[in-house]
């Protein structure tokens, strides 16, 4: 299994940044939602998911709020700021042109 | 906006710490139930949904320890807890704890004493705006004892005013003086003050302002403008006005003349020479209403301002001099003093000013004490290492029996860099501790050297305050110290092996052979210092001993001194006095307390000086000159080797008459038989050119200071003195209780006339308060090399103390085997003994390397006194065969039975 370290910190926090883009969700539900896109491509181990998260808080690009779930709990929903939608575009296209790139060398033999 | 919102999320972890743990467990919690439902929805049974859930999440511990990272403040948090955990830790071992904070207390509180001394004389700007841009005007090199100088390099009153008329560098040039004392106010009111005499636009060019009134101006400063105005200094304000407004524009006598208070200086002005504070502020001009008798503005010989300018903008001191260099001939020229030979009058007009930075002001303070301070500053340096050894030496003993427990954390995980910053943490406390009680003791010392420093006459006055200087050199000395015992022992411990630890039993890792070597090399190197600060202190001791039992030539005990100024007198005629004095010396021969007395134109080592050229057998040369009255030579009970002293048929009008001294009859009279030879004196102002005949010829006696070689010395009569005026000093012999004698003097001294001011004192004190320096220095370093012994002792003590508990299983074994007391002792001991004599051997060689520059401070002997060197290493030798000894028996007391069933 992938130790969170070993995905690129960037990447992780640009997943986030992505699933969250469309509506606020808790933890588990970005969680599921990475892996349901992903599938067994990207195995993250789900709790890593948190200091992620957090740190992505800290730096004001998402925040956080308590609310009630569908079921009646209390979860914590994370949804995106206009910083954090920034910085999404912005490492979004950064990601599209190292890939491309990466791509390139690849395939070029 | 970001950073500030980002800021704000931090700011509010720091608050809610707890909460946010709380949260993030409903978080987890929360994600954990979300997966097991979903798992026991695909059929799993609680228990495997349960530990799928779990395995899937990952180790939740890690994790909340990096959410938490995330967050901030880990360091800060990590830091708290060291903190706290240390400071327990020291609690619990309160004598450990004192004697590392005291050792530091007195080691940065020594240092830090002395830095502010230094600071206080040397680093200081003067208290004026934009001191950078002073320079001080002076002559290059020195008049070379040309004229009468307060310094050789100080201008005459005409010459600043040719300065001031033809120069261009500056924006403004202004003098003053500084040295006199007046009488303020009036009756049993009366006290001295001190009087700064300064050009008018003085203020004005500093860019000081009046906290009160007005300072002078131009205006102030016009020929014979007699006593009007004054201004007071803020100290002076303060003790005689109270500090109250209604001083300005109030009259304050001086001299008896009433002059009005015109303003005050801000507090911080303490003039222009460090060390040497003002009262009063007098314009030049006023200066001929005190000095009625001679016109001093006049004078081209006497060389008594010191003049600064400050430069005007873009111009630099180099530059400066360039320019006065080029004007100097044509200033001096206009200001060639009369009644010099030729010869002289050439040397004059050779002279040269120059400018040179003046920001940190003027101090004579500076040239006397700037050695011995910085000398003073490493013995402290050296002090504060030994204390610093030692505090290392203890937090090694401390990690030995603590490292059990540092083993047991090691194995639970803890990082070794961790463990490093605890025990840092715990020097840093200790650091801290040491540092504040330093700086309280720092203003103690300081206190006491200045009392030290001071004398009856002369009261130090030094801004002592806490400077950032100040408190960055104490900060540095701290942080620096706290690595340095710290930081060894904390990186020890933490190296040791667990397994090795924990196995070991109640033996440690660290007592092995290359941890012993470690505290070993620490106590040589204590015992090594130690005996290059007892060197020092011994060499300072016995020089200031050297210095006080010195035989000057004459005999200053029970010699008494007798200033007198006839002046209030106002007589007629000048010509009076000489028959006046006389007088006065016959009513005071009289006087049956008093053994014998004579009048002297020079006090012997109080720094003066006097010298005239002479011709003597085609030759040209220089003497000393001193006039005397009969009796002299007898009163000082200065041997007269032949011929025959002064006497009453030497008068006026009869043949000039010398007595001169062994050096001079030897530089120039060779093997002739001096009496009957003459020469002839050089002429100056007040001093024309005369014939002398040598009549005798006296042994030779210290002039000016106790370190100087004894010049060539010729005394003449005081009835042929031929500059006489309204002073006088006499000298008395008298074995009374010197304040007997003064108040019998006193009340002769009114009788004949209530006008006569005087002012007496004790000979061998006056002698003895120049020597402050030396006094200081051997106080001082007599001080810091006891601390040293005394610190040593507890290091050594605290290092064998620990290597015979150590070593309490052997020395079982071997007193089991039939070892004597006395050969446990002895083993111990010897042990010592190897120690001392590599740390005695070291700190020789030491000593005579570092010593090799204090020649110029010492008296009578040389800096490699093999006296001192020995006293030293005996010193050492004993204090640590002392501090060996108590646990040396300690160790003979051992039982073998208990020793051996420790095991």
């Amino acid at each position: 299994m992938a130790k969170p370290n070993d995905l690129v910190q960037g990447t992780l926090d640009l997943l986030i940044l992505k699933t969250l883009s469309l509506e606020p969700k808790h933890g588990w539900a970005i969680a599921k939602r990475i892996q349901q896109i992903c599938g067994e491509v990207l195995q993250v181990q789900q709790g890593s998911l948190y200091p992620a998260l957090h740190r992505l808080e800290q730096k004001a690009w998402i925040k956080a709020r308590w609310k009630e779930t569908e079921t009646g709990r209390q979860a914590k929903f994370y949804s995106l700021t206009a910083a954090g939608r920034a910085q999404l575009e912005k490492e979004a296209e950064n990601w599209s042109r190292l890939s491309s790139a990466i791509n390139l060398v690849v395939e070029t033999t | 906006m970001l950073w500030a919102r980002r800021f704000w999320l931090k700011l509010q972890n720091l608050f809610r710490r707890n909460r946010n743990a709380q949260q993030l467990n409903d978080e987890f919690q929360f994600h954990l139930e979300q997966q097991i439902a979903e798992y026991l929805a695909a059929g799993m049974s609680p228990e495997e949904a349960r530990y799928a859930a779990l395995r899937s999440f990952g180790n939740s511990t890690l994790l909340k320890e990096e959410t938490r990272e995330a967050w901030g403040w880990v360091r800060a948090e990590q830091m708290a807890q060291d903190l706290r955990h240390a400071f327990r830790t020291l609690r619990r071992s309160a004598g450990f704890t004192a004697t590392g904070i005291l050792t530091l207390a007195l080691g940065i509180g020594a240092n830090t004493a002395i830095f502010q001394l230094l600071d206080g004389v040397r680093l200081r700007s003067l208290p004026v705006s934009a001191p950078q841009s002073l320079a001080l005007v002076e002559i290059k090199g020195g008049n070379h004892g040309f004229g009468i100088s307060d310094r050789d390099t100080n201008l005459t009153y005409p010459l600043y005013e040719q300065l001031r008329a033809h120069q261009e560098a500056f924006s403004g040039v202004f003098a003053w003086s500084g040295s006199d004392e007046v009488a303020v106010g009036q009756g049993s009111q009366q006290r001295r003050g001190r009087v700064l005499w300064l050009t008018g636009n003085t203020f004005a060019v500093l860019g000081v302002p009046p906290i009160r009134g007005r300072l002078f101006t131009d205006e102030d400063d016009r020929r014979d403008c007699g006593i009007q105005g004054v201004v007071i200094s803020y100290g002076f304000w303060q003790s005689e006005f109270g500090g109250r407004d209604s001083a300005i524009g109030s009259k304050l006598l001086i001299q008896g003349h009433p002059a009005e208070v015109l303003g005050v200086t801000p507090p911080d002005f303490f003039g222009l020479e460090v060390g040497n504070n003002f009262d009063l502020a007098e314009p030049f001009c006023s200066v001929t209403a005190f000095r009625p008798a001679t016109s001093v503005l006049a004078r081209r010989d006497l060389f008594w301002l010191t003049a600064m300018g400050r430069l005007k903008p873009g111009w630099s001191t180099d530059q400066a001099s360039v320019q006065l260099d080029a004007i100097s001939p044509g200033l001096f020229e206009a200001t060639e003093p009369d009644g010099y030979s030729t010869k002289s009058q050439s040397i004059y007009r050779a002279f040269r000013l120059a400018a040179y930075p003046a920001a940190n002001g003027l101090s004579d303070l500076r040239k006397t004490y700037d050695a011995s301070l910085l000398l003073l500053l490493g013995i402290t340096g050296l002090v504060l290492l030994i204390a610093c050894a030692n505090l290392a030496n203890l937090m090694l003993v401390r990690a030995g029996t603590r490292e059990r427990e540092i083993a047991v954390r090691l194995a639970c995980g803890a990082s070794r860099w961790r463990l490093v910053r605890q025990l840092l943490t715990e020097g840093l406390l200790l650091a801290a501790g040491g540092t504040f009680l330093g700086l309280y003791l720092a203003t103690i010392f300081g206190r006491n050297i200045l009392w030290l420093l001071s004398t009856e006459r002369n009261v130090l006055e030094l801004n002592l305050a806490l400077d950032w200087r100040v408190l960055l050199f104490t900060a540095s000395i701290a942080v620096t110290t706290c690595l340095v015992f710290s930081l060894v022992p904390a990186f020890r411990s933490s190296r040791a092996k667990p397994a090795d630890a924990l196995k070991s039993g109640s033996r440690g890792v660290t007592t092995g052979r290359e941890h012993f070597s470690f505290q070993r090399m620490l106590v040589v190197s204590q015992i090594a210092i130690s005996v290059v600060l007892l060197v020092g202190a011994l060499l300072f001791m016995r020089s200031f001993r050297n210095l006080t039992t010195f035989d000057p030539g004459f005999r200053e005990k029970d010699m008494l001194l007798a200033f007198i100024n006839l002046e209030p007198m106002h007589l007629a005629d000048v010509e009076q006095y000489p028959a006046v004095i006389r007088d006065l010396l016959t009513q005071v021969r009289s006087l049956p307390q008093v053994k014998s007395a004579a009048t002297s134109t020079h006090v012997p080592l109080d720094g003066s000086s006097w010298t005239l050229g002479l011709q003597i057998g085609g030759h040209e040369g220089w003497s000393k000159f001193t006039w005397v009255s009969p009796g002299y030579f007898e009163t000082m009970q200065i041997a007269l080797l032949t011929g025959r002293d002064f006497n009453d048929r030497d008068t006026q009008t009869s043949p000039h008459v010398a007595v001169v001294n062994e050096a001079f009859a030897r530089k120039y009279l060779g093997g002739v038989h001096p009496i009957g030879n003459t020469f002839r004196s050089v002429a100056e102002p007040g001093y024309p050119s005369t014939e002398y005949e040598i009549v005798g010829v006296v042994k030779n006696t210290k002039y000016a200071g106790l370190r100087e070689e004894t010049p060539p010395e010729s005394f003449g009569a005081a009835s042929q003195f031929p500059a006489y005026g309204p002073w006088v000093s006499i000298f008395l012999r008298s074995s009374s209780p010197p304040s007997a004698v003064f108040s019998v003097l006193r009340t002769k001294l009114n009788e004949l006339n209530p006008e006569i001011r005087s002012h007496f004192s004790v000979f061998r004190k006056d002698i003895e308060n120049r020597l402050v320096r030396e006094r200081m220095m051997a106080l001082l370093s007599g001080f810091f090399g006891a601390l040293a012994g005394l610190l040593t002792m507890i290091g050594l003590y605290g290092v064998i103390s620990y290597v015979v508990v150590n070593r309490r299983n052997e020395i079982g074994v071997r007193m089991a085997l039939g070892a004597s007391r006395v050969s446990i002792v002895g083993m111990v001991l010897w042990q010592t003994i190897l120690l001392v004599a590599l740390g005695t051997v070291l700190g020789i060689a030491l000593a005579l390397a570092a010593t090799r520059g204090a020649g110029s401070l010492l008296f009578g002997l040389q800096p490699h006194d093999p006296l001192s060197l020995i006293g030293a290493s005996v010193l050492v030798t004993a204090v640590a065969l002392l501090a060996a000894f108590l646990p040396a028996r300690r160790a003979s007391r051992v039982d073998p039975m208990v020793a051996l069933r420790y095991e």
